[in-house]
């Protein structure tokens, strides 16, 4: 078998755990879109062809409050920007990849994809290009192709799963699974720490700007605290 | 939807949709294999460390399921999963624990 296809399979098997998060999370989109009033085919849109959970449940939440649409798209990108940074970092690994590559790795550049492949990398350096990529689609496989099936699943369903479940807590769970476990360092827990004061702070700044500034703060001081402990 | 006509409701999606892309794409593509500097390098470290933590505060703290009131059992299942995650560094025990402590505490009457 090629490095590439068990490095895939690796991926797989290193995602398969979010599967528990991805199934409620894409449902409850779902569920929370057919109760705004969207139809099947603009439910599925929205998981297609944006596939970002997290921007997709901040612009149905700002449209049924009757948000201007500049502040439903601005809020929603906002959300969204972290994944520029998220490309950044990914940049120096699979950057040297063909362009319908890069094309696809951009597509599936998630929170969970994202975090397990970053983590696989800086774990093993000696990684070859298409052993990465493999790894990488292979997370893929297992965390974006079950969004759409479980957005489906919840639009489908809809109102029918009992509201008792509180499945809204698979969303912070979810994240919480993606950061919690890379939190190896004492710059990454003061990173973190002051993300989550400015994030309480900073409620208050308009068009979901607070997330921008937020994790700006955290990651200057992560990393300057980085630079002092290594000097 | 209240208030939007098909047209729109497409526009946003697929404006979401072009603009997404172009941030995944961004540094991923149009910098290719070219270095980045050190310092940027070491800021992007902290990423994932520092936007989703800061995102998953007002979920946690102010729900929208409970109207935005801090609900007691949401607020100490999110502790546990996150130290559950933190000593083990495991993201499946973090979502077993997290959702295992809310149902508990829900049934609890918490």
């Amino acid at each position: 078998m090629a490095s590439s296809t068990t490095a895939y399979w690796r991926g797989i098997r290193a995602a398969l755990p979010f599967l528990l998060v991805v199934a409620p999370f894409g449902m409850l989109f779902g569920v929370v879109g057919t109760e705004a009033g969207l139809n099947l085919a603009q439910i599925m849109g929205f998981s297609v062809v944006i596939i970002a959970g997290a921007a997709q449940f901040t612009a149905v939440q700002l449209m049924q409050e009757q948000a201007p649409t500049l502040i439903v798209l601005a809020s929603a990108l906002a959300v969204n920007l972290r994944m520029a940074m998220y490309a950044a970092s990914l940049a120096p690994h699979l950057g040297p990849a063909p362009g319908w590559q890069r094309i696809l790795i951009a597509y599936f550049n998630v929170d969970g994809t994202y975090a397990l492949s970053h983590m696989e990398y800086e774990a093993k350096p000696a990684m070859s290009l298409s052993e990465k990529v493999g790894f990488y689609m292979g997370t893929a496989t297992v965390i974006c192709f079950p969004w759409y099936v479980a957005t489906w699943i919840g639009a489908v369903l809809g109102a029918s799963i009992p509201a008792g479940l509180s499945i809204d807590f698979a969303v912070p769970v979810a994240f919480m699974s993606f950061f919690a476990p890379a939190l190896r360092t004492l710059p990454h827990v003061a990173a973190a720490i002051t993300a989550i004061i400015l994030a309480i702070l900073l409620q208050g700044v308009p068009y979901s700007l607070w997330i921008l500034l937020a994790g700006a703060g955290g990651m200057i001081v992560g990393a300057e605290l980085e630079r002092r402990m290594t000097k | 939807m209240t208030g939007w006509s098909d047209a729109t409701i497409w526009t946003i999606i697929v404006a979401l949709g072009v603009g997404t892309f172009t941030i995944r794409f961004s540094f991923l593509g149009l910098l290719g294999d070219r270095d980045l500097p050190d310092w940027l390098l070491r800021h992007l470290r902290y990423t994932a460390v520092a936007i989703l933590p800061a995102l998953v505060t007002p979920m946690v703290l102010w729900p929208n399921a409970t109207g935005g009131q801090t609900d007691p059992a949401r607020l100490t299942a999110a502790i546990l999963a996150l130290a559950v995650g933190y000593w083990t560094k495991n993201a499946i025990a973090t979502i077993a624990t997290g959702l295992a402590a809310l149902f508990a505490l829900q049934a609890l009457g918490i």
